[in-house]
Formats: C-alpha cells, structure tokens, sequence
C-alpha cells in the first residue's frame, strides 16, 4: 500500500458502484490530489450493472468483462479501492471529517464523506421469498446464480413488470422456457409510462411466448420445503414454477445515513450538488432521492446509470471547489432481444402525450409534454428521435408536439424554443 | 495483446493495450481515455464513444451497422467518412496499432 494510502482520506467514498467510481475519477480529472479511499462492500473489483440482467445473464459476457476500470489505471490514479470492506458504522464532526468502521475491525479516517450505498432488492412482501429457486437481481453474484438457474430451469414466473422482469423475460422466452410475468398494477411500467409504451412492449412479448398476469398480487411462493414449486396469486391460482425471479424495485441503502442523522426520506435526500443535510456529507446515486424536475414538493429516485454518474460528477465539483457541471438530461436504456428502449427526460407530471409510429411493429416513440414543453420521451428502435429529444432538453427546447407526430418528418428539425 | 494509440482532444497520443475480444471503447474507458464517455457500456444506447478511425485502418474495421449508422447521423460531434462507435469494434491482432482520433464533443 502506497504511502498515500496509508494515511487519512481527504474523501472516503463508501459504495464502489458506478457512483462511487465516478466520483473518485472525476475528483483526479478535476486535479484534486488528496488521498481517495473506495470501499466497497463486495468483493469485486468495481464492475458494471447494466450487463448483468442482459449479456452477462445470457452468457455472452463474462465477469471480467464488466470491470468499470483496470487495476492499474486505479493504481496510476492513487484511487485506494478497497473491495469487500462493508463500512458498519460511521462518525462525522461538524465539518464533515470523521471515522468509519469496516466489517472486520479496520477504521478509516476521513475529511469528507460520500455516500454511494446504492440500494438492496425489495424483498417480495409474501411468503416462501426464502425458497430455493428465488432469485433476485441487482449484483453480480446474484446474476451468476439466476444465470445458472436458468441452464436448467423450466418453468419460470417472473415477479414484476419493470425493466429488470421485462429484460429477464425477453432472454427467457428465447431459450424456450414457459416465462410468466405477473405484475400488480394493471399495466406493465406503469409508475412511470403511458400506456402506449406498455402495451407495445406486452404485444411483443406475449408474440415471443411471455405471458402476463396483470392486476395480479403474490399471496405466497409455494414449495415442497426446500425448492420453490408454486406462486399462489390472491385469487388463490397457483403458476408452476422452478425459477422465481423476484424483480420489484429497488430500496435505497440509507442505514448508514440514518446513523448520522441526514435527512432520509424513502432515499437520502440531496440537492442539484449532491448536498445531504450535513454539509459536510455528500450522497450520490440510487441511494438518493431529489426535488422532482416537475412536481414541486415531491421528491424523485431516478436509479440509472447516467444519473449515478452526473450525480457523482456534480459532488465531486463540489468536493474540489470546481465549477458545477450542465445540468444533465437524464435518461436510459433497456435491451429487450432486438427491441431496444431509449428514454430521454422524466416522463412523471406529464399532461399530455403524442405517438409517432409508422404503424409497423418495429418501433415507436412516446412524446411526453408539461404545459406545453417537451420533458420526455421514450423510444424503441428510432435512435434518431431519442438523440433529438435528448438534445433538445439539454438546451432547454421543445419540439412541436403536432408536427412530431408524423413519423416522416425528423424530429430534430422541429426542435424550436419553448413558449 | 493488440494496441490502440488513441489522439486525444489535446492533441496528446495515448497507447493502450487492449484485450483481444474487447472494444476499443472498453479499453479506452477502463485505462481512463479521456473523451471517451460510454455511459452505456458498449449497448449502443448513447452515441458517446465516437471516434475517427484513420484511413489505414478504416476498411479492417467491418461495416457501419444500421443502428450504429442512425445514432453517428445525430452525434454530438460531426459525423465524417472516419466516423465509428468504438463500442463497435473488437479488437483482434490484425487491428494491432490502430489509430483513432476521440471526437471532440460526445
């Protein structure tokens, strides 16, 4: 261990997801030269997520593909990552500077503190979640084990109809097996989506075998003791079932947020700068939650990999006495076998909605308005609009709504001022 | 292991070794290339590890894919004949040495 790391952390990142990594690198790119520790509380080498619930779950990837960065360029950055090091407990002064506590006894002092605690599956609120052939998906060993499941699976019910369910269900279906995805609202993605984008993505997945049990409640995983045999849906119905994959959110990390006494409401709460309510303690990615970009007084967890690393990028600005970064336009993207989702903007707290389609099955895109300005949009398979949509946001413009609904006419000739 | 000499936005030449099988852009992006975002990982989803392969090396590099082609159409930088996504191109022993220019904006 090098002398620099020997000693006192000037910033001591907790979590070394995507978040946690970006603010470290880019607390280098910005010149700051003090010490960087990273602790992590798996034991990998920092690695990314997205894969997991698509090539690595097919097996196209292995886990040394989704290393974020090398050893080396860690090394050559004097970024201190310390794998399998779960922080237990912490303490802050009233400057920010203070002292963790490691899983295993080891203490780390610090002058300043961010949190990137990311966030833990929510467990299924019904019995039998600790059966085996229940799986979850959120780190690597998880997507290990719910990839090896699945060579032998036959039967598989995937709880949840969000973006990790539908993914797992796609590559599902294509290796055959009988995939049934039950969600309790009575559309898939329905926290966030109109329904045009929803009932697109059921059709093409029912035409690749998926089934859907919408409006429908887990009551109880069934097994025979040891191995999951059943899901029983509350209308007492019971879906056979080697394979459960249980994907219904996410629920921020905020135990150590809590011991400090930050201001948590469902995630930590932060402002545009990644500022929890210590101003001396910073929280970055899907342990956070933040004022809504269109609803006043609500807060918003955006869980994605942009919003992990703009958010790091503006704690780490603030940590080096930088210049904050643009403000960023969020957005997303989800690989559904040749469907591929690209979302650009927040779509909660829109009044109205336009589709552009051509009508054939091959994609769409779902314009969302506020007031009459352009704030998001979804599309699958027309990279074209999404990067038009993408870049009228980042300058603040709109885009006609009328006019973009003629699928012939490209949208970025249409992006004008807003009213 | 084949290279990759990268001309960075400041003019600066960086050589990096790359894994054969592995993207130009995942070998830029885990030795810390600047310029080369990749906030998708190599999914095609955000058009922001655009590069300009030079000429020697343009034609060993395979097709432009159609999708590929629609997102370097509306990147942020300007779009030239050199043009590629990096997530596109694996490396194999016979890129050994190829060079590419980081678009200036991504």
């Amino acid at each position: 261990m090098s002398e620099r790391a020997r000693g006192r952390a000037g910033v001591l990142v907790v979590g070394a997801g995507e978040a946690g990594v970006r603010v470290a690198t880019t607390l280098r790119e910005l010149g700051y030269d003090r010490p960087i520790v990273l602790c992590g509380d798996e034991p990998h080498q920092p690695y990314q997520r997205p894969p997991l619930s698509k090539a690595f779950l097919d097996g196209k990837a292995v886990h040394a593909d989704l290393a974020l960065r090398t050893p080396e360029f860690f090394r050559d950055a004097g970024i201190d990552v310390r794998p399998g090091r779960r922080v237990t407990d912490v303490e802050v002064d009233g400057s920010g500077a203070g002292t963790a506590m490691c899983e295993g006894g080891d203490t780390v002092e610090f002058d300043r503190l961010v949190l990137a605690t990311g966030a833990r599956p929510r467990p299924l609120p019904a019995d039998g979640g600790d059966l085996d052939g229940v799986c979850v998906l959120r780190g690597v060993d998880d997507a290990e084990r719910l990839r090896d499941r699945l060579a032998t699976a036959g039967r598989v019910v995937i709880v949840g109809g969000g973006y990790i369910g539908l993914e797992a269900a796609a590559l599902a279906s294509a290796r055959g097996l009988a995939t049934t995805v039950v969600e309790r609202e009575d559309r898939l993605l329905s926290r966030v989506s109109a329904a045009p984008l929803p009932e697109f993505l059921a059709g093409r997945h029912r035409e690749w075998g998926v089934e859907f049990e919408l409006a429908a409640d887990v009551r109880e995983l069934v097994g025979d003791g040891h191995r999951v045999q059943d899901v029983r849906l509350a209308d007492g119905r019971l879906l056979p079932a080697d394979l459960v994959l249980v994907g219904i959110g996410a629920v921020p990390e905020t135990t150590l947020a809590e011991k400090l006494g930050l201001d948590v409401r469902r995630g930590i709460v932060v402002d545009a700068a990644c500022r929890t309510s210590h101003p001396g303690v910073w929280a970055v990615g899907d342990c956070t939650v933040r004022p809504h970009p269109h609803l006043p007084g609500e807060l918003i967890a955006v869980e994605s990999v942009q919003n992990a690393n703009d958010q790091a990028r503006a704690a780490a600005a603030a940590l080096a006495g930088a210049e904050p970064p643009r403000t960023p336009v969020p957005w997303f993207w989800s690989d559904q076998r040749e469907l591929k989702l690209q979302i650009a903007g927040i779509a909660s707290g829109y009044d109205r909605y336009v589709v552009r389609t051509d009508g054939s099955v091959a994609g769409l895109t779902v314009l969302y308005y506020r007031g009459g300005a352009l704030i998001a949009a979804e599309s699958v398979n027309r990279p074209a609009d999404f990067l038009a949509v993408k870049r009228a946001l980042g300058k603040g413009k709109t885009i006609a709504p009328d006019p973009a609904a003629d699928p012939g006419t490209a949208l970025k000739e249409l992006i004008t001022d807003r009213a | 292991m084949p290279k990759i000499v990268f001309n960075r936005a400041d003019g600066s030449q960086q050589i990096v070794e790359a894994r054969t099988g592995a993207s130009i852009m995942e070998t830029a992006t885990r030795s810390g290339v600047p310029g080369i975002v990749a906030e998708c990982g190599g999914a095609m989803a955000c058009a922001t590890c655009h590069v300009y392969v030079a000429d020697d090396y343009l034609p060993l590099t395979g097709e432009v894919g159609e999708f590929e082609d629609e997102m370097l159409d509306d990147a942020a930088a300007e779009r030239t004949a050199n043009s590629r996504l990096s997530c596109q191109i694996p490396m194999t022993d016979e890129l050994d040495g190829i060079e590419v220019t980081v678009a200036p904006e991504q």
